[in-house]
């Protein structure tokens, strides 16, 4: 037994490394957690899109579509308006996966941030590395959704630059929102399943999603208004079959969605530092 | 290394720790010996650079905490009270990652890891999942942890509280080899054995203030007798008796299921109180520990609530 391995441990450049670069090794160690569930990454990523577009977009599209002729709504088939809605609820959906679990972890299940905190690692450093790696599990889940929505025929090529990266920014901006949300969780009984149940499933299903948002009676509009998937898929349709959005929509959306994020990532940065530190 | 001046923690009314001073040296073993809630962590938290202090001055390798926090951080090892490794992780995976969080290349790390593997006597486990490991082998990975930073001080909370007697054994053991090779460590405490078996120096804590400091040899010396004797009379008659042959010894302490008699002879004490016409139910003669001084200095014992 002796421990002399020593020298690297101590140098000036090594400290100021550490202190510059803490979200990269927070989002390391948390793209290697994820590697472990990298099948059930794979195989969300993939069965989501095609059970949805199979069982929705093609089931229900086809009475859509029989009813109202091939120029379903908007005046587009049924799958190209569904595509731009389903392709952002998954980068949400999938996001949430990689914030909620790892931050009541980290906090309540096994402390972990509380030993990442004791490093020289700030508790903003941590909440920034958890959402850079719930980034690229969002990257991974729009390109597949993406590459099924081509398969599927319900966009074209040129969408790929457009779709996918709305997708991404309402899967970024939400990961934010969910951080801070999840940073203040004290007691995670029944937390997740709470978040499904009032804030995933009517945002899911009252965003205009499967439709117009514009069908539903003036009292529940609201929830769209103020939903991200709403602000997000009215960009998604906009960028990929050129529905009709007036230019001070397309701002509004835009700066809703970008406003999520920073506010989420200010005040989730803000929370995780006082937390860890009181 | 460490330097605390009227060191104080609030949270609302409630002092944590107040205006508490010491000093730690190079190469120390310094002990912070108190019952639950005498302030210990908060002031281990404090030195650790995770929470800041309220007043009074810090000084952690000759940098403040408040300012230079990261800077600090870097060269401390910290062993929390409660294992917080990662369940999702291997023994090795773990080393690593903790590793990286100090901003350690690989080259460093890889060699390091098998030191550290060797060291904490779990080599044949370095690709096993944490949920595997037993309560002694999570903490001897929870140590090696702290070590992989090559910290200049190792900060142990509670290291073997929870262990069982053989586990804590092993630990000790890990924990003098390092003292050995000269490490600077600072170890809280609730247990006497393991202050009196790990530390050169310590303060006693209580209520969040210090009342004693010193060596473990000093401090017995200072506020207990050489020996001590324990006799047992049972419950209902240890209050009774107690009066009776408190004069014996120097000292006496009635505790609800003992009489305790502070002594320079044990033998001959207990010989006493026998030829008194008493006989207790059970009887002990042994040497005064910091179990005692505690008592003397509180009233209480240190596993009291």
């Amino acid at each position: 037994m002796s421990l002399v391995t020593r020298a690297p441990a101590h140098s000036p450049e090594v400290d100021s490394r550490a202190a510059r670069r803490g979200a990269l090794y927070v989002a390391e160690y948390r793209l290697r957690s994820m590697w472990k569930w990298r099948r059930s990454i794979i195989t969300d990523g993939l069965g989501n899109p095609i059970l949805y577009l199979t069982s929705i977009g093609l089931g229900v599209g086809s009475l859509v579509n029989a009813n109202l002729g091939p120029t379903g709504i908007d005046g587009v088939p049924y799958l190209v308006f569904l595509a731009p809605a389903l392709i952002t609820a998954a980068a949400m959906q999938g996001v949430m996966n990689e914030i909620m679990f790892p931050t009541l972890a980290g906090f309540l299940w096994d402390k972990g941030f509380f030993a990442m905190r004791a490093t020289p690692i700030s508790g903003g450093q941590i909440a920034d590395g958890l959402l850079l790696a719930a980034s690229a599990r969002i990257v991974f889940t729009s390109v597949v959704y993406w590459l099924v929505l081509l398969a599927f025929g319900a966009v074209g090529w040129s969408s790929a630059l457009t779709l996918i990266p709305v997708a991404i920014l309402a899967g970024i901006s939400w990961g934010a929102a969910m951080l801070a949300a999840t940073a203040n969780v004290k007691d995670d009984s029944g937390f997740i399943s709470l978040v499904m149940r009032i804030v995933i499933m009517p945002m899911f299903l009252f965003s205009g999603t499967f439709y117009p948002l514009s069908t539903l009676p003036i009292a529940v509009q609201w929830i769209g208004w103020i939903s991200p998937l709403w602000h997000a898929t009215e960009l998604g349709r906009w960028l990929s079959y050129g529905m009709a959005m007036p230019p001070w929509q397309v701002a509004i959306s835009l700066a809703y969605l970008i406003a999520l994020g920073v506010l989420g990532l200010i005040l989730a940065r803000r929370r995780f530092e006082r937390r860890l530190t009181s | 290394m460490i330097s605390a001046n009227g060191l104080t923690k609030r949270y609302g009314d409630f002092t944590a720790v107040d205006g508490i001073d010491f000093e730690v040296a190079r190469g120390e073993s310094f002990g912070i010996l108190g019952p639950n809630g005498a302030g210990k962590s908060t002031t281990m938290r404090m030195i650790a650079a995770t929470l800041l202090r309220t007043s009074g001055d810090l000084t952690i390798l000759g940098k403040d905490p408040s300012r230079e926090g990261p800077a600090i951080r870097a060269h401390l090892g910290v062993v929390p009270q409660q294992d917080n490794n990662d369940a999702e992780l291997t023994v090795r995976e773990n080393l690593y990652v903790y590793g990286r969080y100090f901003g350690l290349p690989r080259s460093y790390l890889k060699p390091r890891i098998e030191e550290l593997l060797a060291f904490a006597q779990l080599e044949d486990k370095r690709d096993t999942k944490i949920d595997a490991l037993s309560g002694g082998m999570k903490r001897r990975l929870t140590i090696a942890r702290g070590l992989i930073n090559d910290p200049e001080i190792l900060m142990l909370d509670e290291p073997t509280t929870g262990l069982d007697p053989q586990a804590r054994h092993i630990l000790w053991d890990r924990l003098f080899r390092l003292k050995e090779d000269g490490a600077t460590l600072v170890v809280t405490t609730h247990h006497m054995d393991e202050a009196e078996q790990l530390c050169d120096r310590l303060v006693v804590m209580d209520r969040g203030h210090v009342v004693a400091e010193g060596t473990p040899a000093s401090l017995i010396r200072e506020y207990a007798s050489k020996e001590v004797v324990e006799v047992r009379f049972g419950s209902d008659r240890n209050a009774e008796i107690a009066p009776l042959i408190a004069d014996i010894g120097e000292r006496a302490e009635i505790l609800p299921d003992r009489i305790l008699i502070y002594t320079e002879a044990g033998e001959e004490s207990l010989q006493a109180i026998v030829a008194r016409g008493f006989s207790p139910v059970t009887s002990l003669v042994r040497r005064s520990s910091l179990e005692d001084v505690f008592l003397r200095l509180t009233g209480r014992t240190l596993e009291d609530e």
